[in-house]
């Protein structure tokens, strides 16, 4: 199926939480979500059996210097198709609710967002540092991060 | 070894009649410099801790594969620090990995000895610049015999390596650990 033709039975189901499909650019193209809703959307994209996206690709944290964002890229082994669902988080205190419960393999993915972004998942099964030591400090992927200049006694 | 009296051929013993594998109670007594026994001892035994983080640690494999063959030095390859003489970090390290590096040399006997292989365990190597989490260094956390250059070194340079750890290891004194 066509992103085009996505974005509308989205915006068809979901009504104001779709934003917005960024086709140009992107592939697969992005439909931007309003954050709250990225369970349901979430659940109804893995279950419905036209869309059937039953694998997510990746989960990745991107910070925009003024925003951040959580983009899902998912692709259908059935039907053999992708799209890209992305949502827009502020700054200030960033979370969304979890898709682990979707699909298992969002876990660790949240679990590396969080560690480097500081993007919370809320209903996370286990919300934990994944990639740096539980007592560090700060998430190093945001643009504005310090690095700290001595880490356990030694200079980082 | 130096040579000494009761090596070799002393003149008038033993007999031609003897034959060989039979030397006589005075052929089992060995006069000679104990340092040097000890520390020759000590370099042709050393065991490696495995400890290979990353593509380092590939080259490492290769040179204790047969083609380059380790084993010759009379080394094996030891996965405990218990019983192991030689630490060879071969990759990078992280400072989340730093505390283990650390807790392993510390559970290593004396006489104990650190090779550093490769960029990464040097300076940081490639991430020296712009990481938060690479250590720039592991002589920053335990004390470093030999540096090995290259990224990664061959195995050719990593038993260069550890002939100039063995010659290192001949100039120690007094049963000593370190000079």
């Amino acid at each position: 199926m066509e992103a085009q033709a996505i974005h509308d039975m989205l915006k068809g189901t979901f009504g104001e939480a779709v934003v917005e499909l960024q086709g140009e650019g992107f592939s697969p193209a992005f439909v931007v979500v309003a954050p709250a809703q990225i369970n349901a959307i979430s659940r109804f994209l893995r279950d419905d059996p036209a869309l059937s996206f039953d694998s997510l690709m990746c989960l990745s944290g991107v910070d925009y210097k003024e925003k951040f964002a959580v983009a899902y890229h998912l692709h259908s082994l059935k039907h053999r198709h992708a799209i890209g669902v992305k949502a827009f988080l502020p700054r200030e205190a960033p979370s969304l609710p979890t898709v682990d419960d979707v699909w298992p393999a969002a876990n660790f993915h949240e679990r590396e967002a969080f560690d480097l972004y500081g993007i919370v998942f809320e209903g996370s099964k286990d919300l934990r540092r994944i990639l740096l030591p539980e007592d560090w400090e700060g998430h190093p992927l945001r643009k504005d991060y310090k690095y700290p200049d001595f880490y356990h006694g030694i200079k980082v | 070894m130096s040579p000494d009296p009761a090596h070799g051929a002393p003149p008038g013993s033993p007999p031609a009649s003897a034959g060989a594998g039979s030397l006589g109670p005075e052929a089992q007594v060995l006069v000679g410099n104990a340092d040097r026994f000890v520390n020759w001892a000590r370099k042709s035994s050393l065991w490696y801790l495995l400890f290979a983080t990353a593509c380092c640690g590939i080259e490492l494999m290769q040179a204790g594969a047969s083609r380059y063959d380790l084993d010759r030095f009379g080394a094996v390859f030891r996965a405990t620090p218990r019983q192991s003489d030689l630490m060879l970090v071969a990759g990078t390290i992280t400072h989340k990995m730093a505390d283990r590096v650390k807790r392993l040399y510390e559970q290593m006997p004396e006489p104990k000895y650190v090779i550093a292989m490769g960029s990464c365990a040097n300076t940081g190597g490639p991430f020296y610049k712009d990481s938060y989490c690479v250590v720039k260094g592991v002589d920053l956390l335990i004390p470093v015999d030999v540096y090995i250059p290259g990224c990664p070194p061959r195995p050719e340079a990593l038993i260069d390596g550890i002939m100039q750890l063995q010659k290192i290891i001949m100039k120690r004194k007094n049963y000593g650990a370190k000079a």
